[in-house]
């Protein structure tokens, strides 16, 4: 069992969402995030997929995914080289005035920005990886008693330069 | 520019340009439009059922028994639901099906209006493709795409949801002569380098094996095998739906393998040293415990569905492929295997447990599927689900002139008496059988108004053995003859703790015999062997459909079998 990942180009139309997902909810397939959004062609939507499964599954679901009408192509990014990032908010609360400065100083060390703050509370926006963003919430969740969190799920494409190929898992940190 | 028309105009255009001359329609609010547009069009006939249910499995038979795809029209709401049932059955095994739902205006639609269900969305697991027409210009291409999909690759039902609105709504009157779908890319052709390697697999064999499932006989491709079996001299084993695949008394043609295999063919799968499989998804009831299914062997998998190969079974050669093409590809190479020996051996398993039921407690299913094989060396039997539908995949002989229609992968009760009347429908020259249980016939009997209505005169046989035989058959050897909730007779005061028939048990309901009479059709009872024959002979000579009640033994059970999850090879026999 380890985590993978799904590039899915599809029709942009109403319910292929609802089937996709379906999908993962009808066979019992393990499904971490999904997002989608509209390509450089608005009749066509990307999907990056995570899931979790052992190989005869994911070769299932890659099938599965294949057969669908409104599917337009299945990429397996798992071992290709390829940017992925996530979108993620974290505000931390009740902070004391020691307690934002060493907001800061993670902000600084983690590459996140401190984009609004108050009396109180301070909010974080992040810009990386899921493990990334993973870290950073335990971090948190450590140090602070009220944060409130909320995270895009990843999205992904291929990387340009031939000279990543090997390098995958850098740009996945 | 052609003139605008309207949405229904164009629909019923569509169906003359597809060809369709006979569609399954049920009215409901939602698609008078239709049906009034279809009031004009003599070439068009529409078959009237008494419930959806029954409508969506006749166009069922209809599509199986002549290879055209079936068109069912049904209203929004409940009518749109009653066709779910069938859907899923149409899904599983392969038929070709455009199912037109109406549906409430466009601005209705969110609303929870007056019959309003998202169809598509209940529907989305179970159909091929499923669209709701929202715009009127979009309508032409969605009816081809749907015609397409439906009969194209592995065929299936498509769904499609058309607001009344867009029924009457004015726009543009072409109906494409094609469809390009991106997303769609059925597969045409074989791979033939991967098919050479399974070929050579299979000629180096000592104890080749073909295990033939339901995608052959879809693919019309019997011709073609029986060829190819007799070209290689390969031993064949089918699965339910392969059944037919090459004619039944055919040397090389073992039976059926699986949970109600016959026991030389299981052990034939269990022994073999390599298994070409085609047309099969190797379902659990093929299988049995995934880890004792043919230990022996290499296999060769060829599928029209990618993801039917190495999902439950994986196997050494996977060969994507209709097997139409297929065949014919292997048909160039083919050579005679020396097989003798391996075939003897199989010879010999079948005669250490031969197919047999025992003929000292009166009229037995086997002889009642013998009286049928006797008498009706043509035409289409269809079956419904249980009991019936083993001993009849048993005991039925099938040749090139015999078709064999049944609800194989989703196993749904109901099916087959509606079934047998879209066969007889869309082949009203041939003889249609119809196999039931009496508790599967209870579920579509209204259906006999639309056999009176449609003259489609079958033969029906009612295996009746007052029970709902296959579970009980489970309660009678797993679960200390509890019958809860399968004895037909049982009324309110029977004792809970009945463990089967005696002389206080209740008169059986309905009167079938009297039931066919209610609606003008031709009832029989039989109680003897001796009956048989005879109320077959009888049965030919009516001009209305025909019901054979069979009265069989109450407690009659299966055999062989294998339990649940069980190797295969691990037969109950006796």
């Amino acid at each position: 069992m380890k985590n993978r990942w799904i590039a899915l180009y599809v029709e942009n139309q109403v319910g292929v969402l609802a089937k996709v997902s379906g999908l993962f909810s009808g066979k019992s397939y393990n499904l971490q995030s999904l997002t989608v959004g509209t390509t450089e062609d608005e009749t066509v939507s990307r999907m990056t997929i995570c899931v979790t499964s052992d190989d005869i599954t994911f070769e299932q679901i890659k099938k599965q995914l294949n057969r669908m009408v409104e599917v337009i192509k299945v990429i397996d990014l798992t071992d290709m080289p390829i940017h992925m990032k996530e979108i993620l908010f974290a505000k931390v609360k009740n902070c004391s005035v020691a307690d934002k400065a060493e907001l800061f100083q993670i902000a600084q060390v983690f590459h996140v920005e401190v984009v609004d703050i108050g009396t109180d509370s301070v909010l974080l926006e992040s810009k990386m990886t899921e493990r990334r963003n993973n870290e950073l919430i335990d971090l948190l969740r450590s140090k602070y008693k009220q944060i409130e969190i909320v995270r895009g799920g990843a999205v992904a494409i291929e990387s340009i330069s031939t000279s990543c190929a090997g390098r995958a898992e850098y740009f996945r940190k | 520019m052609a003139m605008d028309i309207t949405g229904r105009k164009l629909f019923v255009k569509a169906l003359l340009e597809e060809g369709v001359d006979t569609v399954f329609g049920y009215p409901g609010g939602m698609v008078t439009d239709i049906l009034d547009e279809l009031y004009k069009h003599e070439e068009i006939e529409l078959v009237l059922p008494r419930h959806e249910q029954g409508l969506i499995h006749e166009a069922e038979g209809y599509a199986k028994a002549t290879g055209k795809v079936g068109v069912c029209i049904v209203t929004s709401g409940p009518g749109a639901t009653n066709i779910i049932t069938g859907l899923a059955d149409a899904h599983y095994d392969n038929i070709p099906l455009v199912c037109i739902t109406g549906q409430v205006p466009l601005n209705l639609i969110g609303n929870d209006a007056f019959q309003e269900v998202d169809i598509v969305g209940m529907t989305r697991s179970i159909t091929k493709y499923g669209v709701t027409v929202r715009d009127r210009k979009e309508l032409g291409k969605i009816l081809k795409m749907a015609f397409h999909i439906a009969k194209t690759g592995k065929p299936g039902p498509v769904l499609i949801d058309l607001p009344k609105d867009i029924q009457t709504a004015p726009g543009p009157g072409e109906y494409p002569e094609s469809v390009s779908i991106r997303g769609y890319k059925p597969n045409e052709s074989v791979h033939v380098g991967q098919l050479k390697k399974g070929y050579k697999l299979l000629k180096s064999a000592k104890k080749p094996l073909f295990l033939i499932g339901g995608g052959v006989n879809s693919a019309k491709a019997n011709d073609k095998m029986l060829k190819l079996v007799e070209q290689t001299k390969v031993p064949v084993v089918t699965t339910i739906m392969g059944k037919g695949a090459i004619p039944t008394n055919h040397p090389y043609y073992i039976g059926n393998s699986g949970m109600h295999g016959k026991y030389a063919a299981n052990i034939a799968v269990g022994q073999c040293d390599v298994l070409f499989s085609i047309g099969t998804r190797f379902n659990d009831r093929i299988t049995g415990d995934l880890n004792e299914f043919a230990p022996n062997a290499q296999i060769v998998h060829v599928d029209i569905d990618t993801a039917a190969i190495s999902r439950n079974v994986v196997v050494d050669v996977p060969i994507v492929a209709d097997a139409n093409l297929a065949l014919e590809k292997l048909l160039e190479w083919a050579e005679p295997q020396n097989t003798e020996e391996w075939l003897l051996q199989i010879q010999e398993w079948d005669k250490e447990n031969p197919l047999e039921m025992r003929r000292d407690k009166g009229m037995t299913p086997q002889m009642i599927m013998e009286g049928i094989n006797q008498q009706f060396p043509e035409g289409i039997i269809v079956t419904d689900v249980g009991q019936h539908q083993m001993w009849a995949s048993q005991y039925i002989e099938l040749n090139e002139n015999k078709q064999y229609i049944t609800s194989g992968g989703l196993g749904t009760m109901g099916f087959g008496f509606p079934a047998a009347i879209g066969a007889k429908i869309g082949c009203p020259d041939k003889q249609v059988i119809c196999i039931s249980g009496d508790g599967g016939m209870q579920m579509n009997i209204q259906e006999l108004a639309t056999a009176m209505a449609q003259e489609a005169n079958i033969i029906v046989c009612i295996l009746n053995n007052y029970y709902l035989g296959m579970v009980r058959q489970m309660q009678q050897l797993f679960y200390g003859k509890r019958y809860e909730a399968t004895c037909l007779r049982r009324r309110k005061n029977c004792p809970k703790d009945c463990k089967g028939p005696n002389s206080a048990c209740p008169p059986y309901e309905p009167d079938f015999v009297k039931l066919a009479e209610s609606y003008g059709a031709f009832g029989i009872r039989v109680t003897k062997e001796e009956e048989i024959v005879p109320a077959f002979e009888k049965a030919k000579m009516q001009n209305t459909p025909v019901l054979i009640e069979f009265l069989i033994a109450t407690e009659e059970i299966v055999l062989p079998m294998v339990k649940g999850g069980n190797p295969m090879t691990e037969m109950i026999l006796k």
